[in-house]
């Protein structure tokens, strides 16, 4: 073991074993650790608080298949609390790392997946189901939501991310120019805000209400059939993001600077893209489009880690624990019951304000 | 130019409605009314929604200016300073008083008006409170968080209200039609915006070298950065007031007008203003056109019309950097 | 891997070459149909007016510029099947306007430069460790290592980044401008620096320089440009005349030679006219990049 002033991020520890290396940033693996811990006890919170009260012990018996344990209680949080709690988690730690690529691949602290169209497109999707299959009904029911919605988010989603892409890219400039991709990718989003906001005019209001709610992203009725499709989905996802760390680093340079430290940006570059639609796709069709997760949670890893580019790890712990937590308080403790997303709202636009008042120095 | 295409997108605005008129109809109309039934179609409802559009388009357009030029951010549109969400989170507060059901369009605007108000008041207090004052970085920061924040309320309000949602889902679809109320009141307000933005002219040309350039020209930075913002919240409010949210057109015109007269503020301030009038009465008139016997809100076809431009826009042109 | 499909005419002291390279961007043609070559072991120069290609011609040559035809060979592999690592180990490039994200020391720079030669599993090797010192120390920046980039002067700022590519460790370096922003004494302690490295490192070294003297007086060959093209190449004594500077940059100029090398001199007595355009664009001071105007 062995420091190296200045040479790595502050407090850097190397690790060295024969000719492998390791970088250690102590201050990560610290509040890696912190957010681990906030994530557990917000799961434990959330199974032994979403509802009827539940013993934490009867929550270790239900996990431990105690036959001692009353069916109902087992039921209750394997099959009713466990879904939505893992729902949570993964929606989180699916758009907190989406975040941080298109953050750092645009170099710029706003450019979220919203600004890419993914979500806006997903929306879309959603609200067509719901409007057009729902009309009449007094809502999407049955067939229409526990299918349709899902499919249409989906369909919305990547097909916004793909005619995005698709349209920043061009041959003769070697691949994407950020600002472009940001531009297409606002225009791409307004097209489709705008459709969802023309078809929200066009039902009944208990199908805009229930629009209403899906677009602030909410975590209501999640069972293992929405959740074991996007935990398939976003492990490997999720995995692959983390082998990409390194690029992400050389990454935010300028493309001259990056291209000449051997980064293959021709294929990096698309490869983080999609990687950061693809996240961002599971974790809205999970949960919706949480709001502020995305922006969020990257800025707050790399403004705690004091890194360049944010610790993807550091940052879906953040998210799952913040989606959870937010969860647990928004749809359980208050007085009256509300999406997830409206509480990540009010909590992290204070949030961000703070950032505006630390940004003094580091720009960010 | 300018000029001779906004006449004409005028003209155009006044002579199709919902129902098809003469030439001979709009000129009659125009210079000999009597009465008649194309007469008051065009004199009574054609033409103050004309006015209207023609109002919010050239707010719409300088705002859109004025916001990226401040930020010397391309992707800030006149929503920077939180305007929407804010009119939005007073009219669906208004929605909830007692006896707001018929909530007259007079009411409606005014609650905008405010909201959009103390919207950008509280954003711009927020950024300019660090240390070094407003920055673009800390206003857009501030502006997203403040968004964030209304936008929160907002859903907060329209999940637990059927009625108040029945109104934001109407509003929250721009529109020139019948939203016009308080024109006559905001006009003084909006020159003084207009005002306010060419004397910006200046300066803006000077901060698009960078805060210190700006500051070794002579230019006071923090003084033109008030002035454009409180021009910004002038004409944004307004435009907001008077059509409900139309970010997207404040996105694009700026960009369509840099592509045209390039970089340089002189220019790009006029041009925005008639180039934000035209493709407002021209998207209007061909929502009313499209859609005959009914129409289709502004809002609709310039997202239609105008993201598939913008996106062009992006792909084809090797970027103006601001 | 890294075999050329049609080997080239293998020069053995050609460590760099480029075969009917074509450059330009969007369809736009900078720099048509040039052959060159640059030998292992010398400093080269390029020098030209404002606008006539040798950027573009630099960035072509170090890959950030994809050809529009023609080829670029190193040590006689084609660049275009090289990966971008294993070129990045054999090359470095400092760009003329680079930019780090904001917050970056000076020292996280530097060991960004070992990135090339980094794997997951080898994240900070004692090798890297030495070649950060070594590069700090040699741009003389050690004691700003812990330094925000932000913070620093442009010389400092200017040392850091050529600190990061000496970290890169590449037998063959291409600058672009790499004495921009520096006043007179720390341009001439950035040349000396590449002087060292060529002489005592052995490094190849490819440059883009503005003043001609300074050029003349650290390079071995000189290659002046003008529209796209090479008007003279070989050692200054033989480029650096007053009949080439006139027809190069329209500067009418006698030439002397300094006293300490007997290099060429130039004293500057008055532009003619500046023949080739000057740098495009610059409209009312507003950086427009707007090709597509017309």
């Amino acid at each position: 073991m062995s420091g190296a002033p200045g040479l790595l991020a502050p407090g850097s520890r190397v690790i060295r074993v024969r000719t492998a290396s390791l970088v250690l940033l102590p201050r990560i693996a610290w509040l890696s650790l912190a957010a681990l811990v906030l994530l557990l006890a917000a799961v434990a919170g959330h199974l032994m608080l979403a509802g009827r009260p539940v013993q934490l012990s009867q929550v270790l018996a239900a996990f431990m298949d105690d036959p001692a344990l009353p069916r109902a209680v087992r039921l209750t949080v394997l099959e009713f609390r466990l879904p939505r709690t893992i729902a949570g988690a993964v929606a989180g730690a699916c758009l907190a790392v989406a975040g941080g690529l298109t953050q750092t691949i645009a170099r710029n602290p706003l450019a979220t997946p919203e600004v890419l169209g993914v979500t806006a497109g997903a929306s879309t999707g959603a609200v067509a189901v719901l409007v057009l299959a729902g009309a009449g009904h007094g809502g999407a029911s049955g067939l229409a939501a526990a299918v349709g919605m899902p499919v249409a988010s989906a369909v919305g989603a990547l097909g916004t991310g793909t005619a995005v892409f698709l349209l920043t890219y061009r041959r003769a400039q070697q691949g994407f120019d950020s600002m472009r991709l940001v531009l297409v990718g606002l225009g791409a989003a307004g097209l489709a805000s705008s459709t969802t906001i023309w078809l929200l005019t066009l039902g009944d209001v208990t199908n805009a209400s229930q629009a209403i709610t899906w677009m602030m992203g909410s975590l209501n009725g999640k069972d293992w059939g929405a959740v074991v499709p996007a935990l398939l989905a976003s492990v490997p996802l999720l995995a692959v993001a983390g082998a990409c760390g390194r690029w992400l680093l050389i990454s935010a340079f300028d493309d001259d600077t990056a291209r000449s430290l051997g980064l293959p940006l021709g294929r990096s570059r698309p490869l983080l893209l999609v990687l950061a639609v693809l996240l961002a796709a599971v974790g809205t069709v999970l949960a919706g489009p949480v709001a502020f997760v995305a922006l969020l949670c990257p800025l707050a890893a790399r403004f705690a880690g004091r890194t360049v580019v944010p610790s993807l790890g550091l940052t879906a712990l953040l998210g799952a624990a913040f989606v959870v937590l937010s969860d647990l308080i928004a749809g359980f403790l208050l007085p009256h019951a509300l999406p997830v997303g409206v509480f990540t709202t009010v909590l992290g636009a204070p949030v961000l304000i703070a950032l505006v008042f630390r940004s003094q120095k580091r720009t960010i | 130019m300018g000029v001779l295409v906004v006449i004409a997108s005028l003209a155009l605005s006044l002579a199709f409605g919902g129902r098809p008129t003469s030439f001979e109809e709009l000129v009659h109309a125009v210079f000999a009314p009597d009465g008649s039934v194309a007469d008051i179609a065009i004199r009574e409802l054609r033409w103050p929604r004309t006015l209207n559009a023609l109002a919010v388009g050239t707010c719409v357009g300088v705002a859109g200016c004025l916001a990226q030029g401040q930020t010397r951010n391309p992707i800030a549109d006149p929503g920077l300073l939180g305007i929407y969400p804010g009119a939005a989170l007073a009219i669906v507060a208004g929605s909830l008083l007692p006896g707001a059901a018929g909530m007259s369009t007079y009411a409606q605007a005014g609650f905008a008006f405010a909201g959009a108000v103390t919207a950008c008041a509280l954003v711009i207090a927020v950024g300019s409170a660090t240390r070094h004052g407003a920055t673009p970085l800390t206003l857009v920061l501030a502006g997203a968080a403040v968004s964030a924040l209304a936008g929160g309320v907002v859903s907060l309000i329209v999940l637990s209200s059927d009625a108040a949602l029945d109104t934001l889902r109407f509003w929250q679809m721009g529109s020139v039609a019948a939203r016009g109320a308080l024109l006559p009141q905001l006009v003084p307000l909006i020159i003084v915006g207009l005002v306010l933005a060419v004397a910006n002219i200046g300066p803006l040309n000077a901060l698009a070298l960078g805060d210190d350039t700006a500051r070794s020209l002579g230019v006071s930075v923090a003084r033109a950065r008030i002035l454009g913002l409180a021009a910004l919240a002038v004409l944004a409010a307004a435009s907001v007031t008077l059509a409900g949210p139309l970010a997207f057109a404040g996105l694009l015109v700026p960009h369509a007008v840099r592509g045209l007269v390039g970089a340089d503020y002189r220019w790009q301030i006029p041009g925005s203003a008639l180039f934000g009038a035209s493709l407002l009465l021209l998207t209007d008139t061909a929502g009313r056109v499209i859609a005959r016997p009914g129409e289709l809100p502004v809002g609709v076809v310039l997202a239609v019309v105008g993201a598939p431009f913008f996106i062009y826009l992006a792909r084809r042109r090797r970027l103006v950097t601001l | 891997m890294t075999t050329a499909t049609q080997p080239a005419p293998r020069d053995d002291t050609a460590l760099l070459s480029a075969h009917g390279l074509t450059l330009g961007f969007d369809g736009r043609t900078v720099v048509p149909s040039l052959d060159v070559a640059f030998a292992r072991g010398t400093v080269t120069s390029v020098i030209g007016p404002n606008g006539c290609g040798k950027s573009t011609l630099l960035r072509g040559l170090g890959r950030l510029l994809r050809p529009q035809a023609g080829r670029v060979a190193l040590d006689g592999g084609d660049l275009a099947g090289m990966s971008s690592r294993a070129t990045a180990q054999r090359m470095s490039i400092l760009p003329q306007t680079p930019h780090a994200p904001s917050g970056l020391t000076v020292g996280e720079l530097v060991a960004r430069g070992r990135h090339p030669r980094q794997r997951w599993y080898q994240q900070f090797s004692h090798s890297d460790e030495g070649a950060i010192a070594d590069a700090l120390a040699a741009t003389d920046i050690a004691d700003l290592a812990a330094t925000p980039l932000e913070d620093l002067s442009g010389g400092q700022r200017q040392r850091a980044w050529i600190s990061m590519i000496l970290a890169q460790e590449t037998e063959l370096m291409l600058l672009d401008e790499p004495t921009t922003y520096l006043d007179l004494a720390h341009q001439v302690d950035v040349l000396e620096l590449v002087r060292r490295l060529n002489q005592d490192m052995g490094r190849t070294v490819v440059m883009v320089l503005h003043d001609i003297s300074l050029a003349a007086r650290y390079s071995d060959v000189i290659i002046a440009m003008r529209d796209g093209r090479i008007v003279a190449e070989g050692p200054p004594s033989d480029v650096i005349t007053p009949e080439l500077l006139w027809e190069v940059f329209g500067l009418r100029a006698e030439v002397i030679q300094e006293p300490t090398e007997g290099r060429p001199h130039v004293v500057p007595l008055g532009a003619g006219s500046v023949k080739s355009a000057a740098a495009p664009g610059m409209r009312a001071g507003l950086q427009v990049m707007s090709e597509a105007d017309a």
